[in-house]
């Protein structure tokens, strides 16, 4: 049975002679890593935004690894930020043709508790940073793809069904998947796909801030059909895919890889029980 | 130096970039070490990781030096 975490992705030529932004890599954990990687093993050129220096300092070894010299700040609250990040890109490659949003933020004081409870500010903040920034850069990147291309978002279940904690960002990742089929439809004319993959839980940085996290690993674990966790490489293939000519029919879509858990309607029978505190 | 011990300075070395000798026990990630939020988070899962542990966030955040870490891990290894 394979576990799904082959370390080295696929080498090819897929992605040859495309050249695409990758924006939210945090570490080598993260999930826009997994697919960057993926993306260079078959060939993509890759440039790279960070938010803030200590995350700078994280993503420049990283990128130098994939060959990637072209690593800029972009902080996506800030419209003349990106308006400049935008330009460096378009005088050093002109054209773009895949872009990976993997930004998403939330006060984590609210990543716990009851939703309902969430205040105005956290609320618009979290919306702004994990919905409208995708939408923001959406509509940059889209200037520079005049070949068409693939732009892809990362989305979780918590924004179709109720996950305890995840509140915020929940309702944020269901305006991002709204948001994802709206700009689908203003794009596709141009030969601009969207998309939006759904992962299962990964352990991440940006997880770590969720509360009762490994609970919710465990719980994926015991109760998905493929018994196991997604692995950070499957999520690579999967944007591999998706930022791929092999995806070029598909626009619009939210693109589960979560070992199909999101088929499930109840516990599997055979799954120990388990508590947030023990196991 | 216990197993535990001479690992997880291992860890820190390896994350930090910093010199072994630098690594002693009384080592303040943040204030002698030079770490920044982020490395603390990311040096916690890779203890978990490395011994196979869990470390609840309020654990974690009490995790201030290099003798916090090995004590907290050695004490969930004995339970």
């Amino acid at each position: 049975m394979s576990d799904g975490a082959s370390k080295a992705p696929a080498t090819g030529t897929l992605m040859k002679g495309k050249r695409g932004l990758v924006m939210g890599v945090a570490n080598d954990r993260s999930i826009a890593w997994g697919i960057a990687n993926a993306v260079a093993a078959q060939g993509g050129e890759l440039a790279f935004t960070y938010q803030g220096e200590a995350l700078g300092k994280r993503v420049r070894p990283l990128a130098e690894r994939v060959g990637s010299s072209l690593v800029l700040p972009c902080d996506v609250s800030d419209d003349a930020a990106m308006d400049e990040a935008f330009a460096r890109i378009e005088e050093e490659w002109g054209t773009l043709d895949f872009l990976v949003h993997a930004i998403g933020w939330a006060d984590k004081q609210f990543l716990r508790g009851r939703y309902v409870d969430t205040p105005r500010d956290a609320f618009l903040t979290a919306l702004d940073i994990s919905c409208y920034s995708f939408t923001a850069v959406a509509r940059r990147a889209a200037r520079l793809m005049t070949n068409g291309g693939s732009m892809l978002t990362l989305s979780y279940l918590g924004a179709e069904k109720v996950m305890p904690h995840y509140n915020v960002m929940g309702v944020a990742k269901a305006a991002l998947e709204a948001s994802v089929r709206y700009m689908a439809a203003d794009l596709g004319r141009d030969g601009i796909r969207v998309n939006g993959i759904s992962a299962g839980p990964i352990m991440t940085l940006a997880a770590n801030g969720i509360g009762d996290f490994r609970y919710i690993l465990k719980w994926n674990q015991y109760n998905a059909p493929m018994e196991r966790n997604v692995a950070l490489e499957e999520v690579g293939g999967a944007g591999l895919y998706m930022l791929s000519d092999l995806s070029g029919g598909v626009t619009g879509e939210i693109h589960h890889v979560d070992c199909g858990y999101n088929i499930v309607g109840m516990k599997n029978p055979t799954a120990p029980d388990i508590s947030v505190a023990g196991d | 130096m216990s197993e535990i011990a001479d690992k997880v300075k291992k860890i820190v070395v390896e994350h930090l970039g910093v010199e072994e000798s630098k690594v002693t026990p009384e080592a303040s990630f943040i204030d002698d070490l030079g770490a920044d939020s982020l490395d603390t988070v990311e040096l916690v899962m890779a203890f978990e990781e490395a011994f196979s542990v869990e470390i609840p966030e309020d654990a974690a955040e009490k995790i201030a030096t290099v003798k916090d870490a090995i004590d907290y891990i050695e004490k969930q290894k004995a339970a």
